[in-house]
């Protein structure tokens, strides 16, 4: 098996009774933005935690590249950097003694990235500041550069852009997509869609600590799209004009129906000619945000993940 | 090795970066010199403290009787007030999951956290030492010093004396930084562990004060604090000396491997 960025397998989190992470699979190839979707408290950052090593999974399995953080320890995190739940800092230090601390933890020769990073995110000229006074979306920005530091091939952001004003969001959007265009490989957990739709090429939705999708985010949309609603001078008698491959179906007055563009010009045509007359033909195209909720907010159909047999030995 | 040295040096500039680093270290200035001055607006001496009535004789005598005054929660406090917080701040300003996501292992860090809470324990009784012997000698003079069996020692073997009686000062000093950082490390909360250090600093005292306990009152922490006496001695003493010696290891070591544990198998969640 080729070492992929990230390699979690039936990953599970279990605090007493509750289920923070339910047997989740994530597989995260070289070069992929990857969205880590879901609604608050759906279990992504503990996720990310166990990614990182920073707790114990109760069981399964974490690997980097091939190496397993919670045997390897730092050593797993070669090429890794990231944050979860906001980067934090010493306040009493300024930014730059803060890069100055984690460089020299990461190893020789990584100061001299300092400056570098410091221009990336724009906060050189308030690196002597103490962090204690920086506002909230300068240490997020600090966050990134500490993140950079480390020159990573794989970068976990937990929520980069939360709490950011409209301009500080569109920049730090701005700058993933720069870094994934550098190649770096990119794992956002994110609750907001628009900006996984915006920055990343795959998904996986979480929803109470299990994944519900996983996949290409275009092979998502391309699942609600295609679909068409139309309203003619006589349904019933459009119904039974349709072509049965079309999958037609009468709702409120008005044939809902999948087809490709031909096929539905086509069918206008031939519904005139049978002198039925089309009053709005409408893509029905269920947004990608609808979606969303479908999937993490619908009735389960199966039991809640808290599973009913009593665990005794939960670590 | 090389690990470490590096969180080491870290765990030391931050130490010099907080305000409580500065309140311990200043008391350990403060207390001999404000010892001092009260000597200097009264009359009598201490007398019925070890060496106290010599007081007035050599400066040299300040710095001991500093010692055994800060014995009871002075110095407890002063080790505990770094001791207790250098991991449970890690938790506080929620810089734990920063570093433990770089090129560290949590042994390292807590390696690191350990030597610079010793570090400044040490620095605070060596302060205190010579500060006590300095401000002792410029109101009282720098003279030879009658040890606890009555001879008498020049003054530089007086220094000799005073820097050995430090390092075996230090040894209960040890124990409670390692039960310091047991608390800081278990609960994560500085001012609880800052705290219950000092209530097990003062047991160990009470237990030896209670009735009843003169069988056990040897092997306490707090009658550790004694064991410089044995230096005072003519010939030097070395029961005490090394009964704390292999007593403070076991005191320390016990915590210290729990608290490692701990550290080692920590969920970092929820900061």
């Amino acid at each position: 098996m080729s070492a992929v960025p990230i390699a979690a397998r039936a990953l599970v989190k279990r605090y007493g009774e509750l289920v923070a992470v339910d047997h989740v699979d994530l597989t995260v190839e070289p070069g992929d933005v990857f969205g880590y979707l879901g609604p608050n408290g759906a279990g992504k950052t503990t996720s990310l935690r166990m990614l990182l090593g920073l707790i114990r999974p109760t069981s399964g399995s974490v690997e980097l590249f091939g190496r397993d953080p919670m045997q390897l320890g730092a050593a797993a995190l070669e090429g890794v950097a990231g944050f979860v739940e906001g980067p934090r800092f010493y306040p009493y230090l300024s930014a730059r003694r803060n890069l100055e601390l984690l460089a020299d933890y990461d190893g020789k020769g990584v100061r001299r990235r300092i400056d570098e990073v410091l221009d990336l995110v724009e906060l050189r000229d308030r690196a002597r500041d103490r962090v204690g006074g920086y506002s909230h979306g300068m240490k997020q920005r600090l966050g990134i550069a500490a993140s950079l530091l480390r020159a990573p091939r794989l970068l976990l952001l937990d929520e980069p852009t939360t709490g950011l004003d409209p301009a500080g969001m569109r920049d730090m959007r701005a700058l993933v997509r720069r870094l994934a265009g550098e190649g770096i490989t990119i794992l956002l957990s994110s609750h907001l869609l628009n900006e996984v739709e915006e920055l990343c090429n795959r998904v996986a939705i979480v929803r109470r600590g299990r994944v519900v999708y996983e996949g290409e985010l275009a092979a998502l949309k391309a699942a609600s799209a295609d679909s068409y609603r139309l309203r003619t001078t006589d349904p019933q008698r459009a119904l039974a004009h349709c072509d049965p491959r079309l999958g037609a179906r009468l709702e409120d007055e008005a044939l809902v129906l999948s087809a490709g563009e031909e096929a539905l010009a086509a069918l206008t045509v031939s519904l005139g000619r049978a002198g039925i007359g089309v009053l709005s033909l409408v893509p029905q195209q269920a947004t990608l945000e609808q979606l969303f909720l479908d999937l993490t907010e619908a009735p389960p159909a199966e039991p809640a993940p808290v599973e009913a047999e009593p665990v005794g030995a939960a670590a | 090795m090389n690990g470490v040295a590096g969180v080491y040096k870290w765990e030391l500039l931050k130490l010099r970066a907080q305000k409580r680093t500065y309140l311990g270290l200043g008391a350990a200035v403060a207390v001999p010199i404000a010892f001092v001055v009260a000597l200097a607006f009264q009359s009598g001496s201490p007398n019925d403290i070890p060496m106290g009535r010599y007081v007035r004789d050599t400066g040299l005598v300040t710095p001991f009787l500093v010692l055994f005054f800060m014995s009871i929660w002075g110095l407890p406090l002063i080790t505990a007030l770094v001791a207790g917080d250098i991991v449970a701040a890690e938790h506080h300003n929620g810089t734990l999951k920063t570093i433990l996501t770089r090129s560290r292992d949590r042994g390292q860090i807590f390696a690191g956290k350990l030597l610079a809470a010793l570090t400044y324990t040490v620095a605070a009784v060596v302060l205190l030492g010579l500060v006590g012997a300095v401000a002792g000698s410029v109101r009282f003079g720098f003279h030879p010093l009658v040890s606890l069996s009555g001879t008498t020692v020049g003054p530089w073997k007086g220094v000799a004396l005073l820097a050995a009686s430090l390092g075996v000062y230090l040894l209960p000093l040890v124990g409670i930084a390692a039960f310091g950082l047991l608390l800081s490390t278990w609960t994560r909360n500085s001012a609880a562990s800052v705290v219950g250090t000092l209530m097990y600093a003062l047991l160990m005292q009470l237990l030896g004060a209670l009735p009843g306990t003169e069988s056990i009152r040897p092997y306490l922490l707090g009658t550790q604090f004694e064991a410089w006496h044995g230096f005072l001695r003519t010939p030097t003493d070395w029961a005490p000396v090394v009964r704390a010696a292999w007593l403070c290891f076991a005191y320390a070591a016990v915590p210290l491997v729990a608290a490692y544990l701990v550290f080692l198998r920590r969920d970092v969640a929820g900061d």
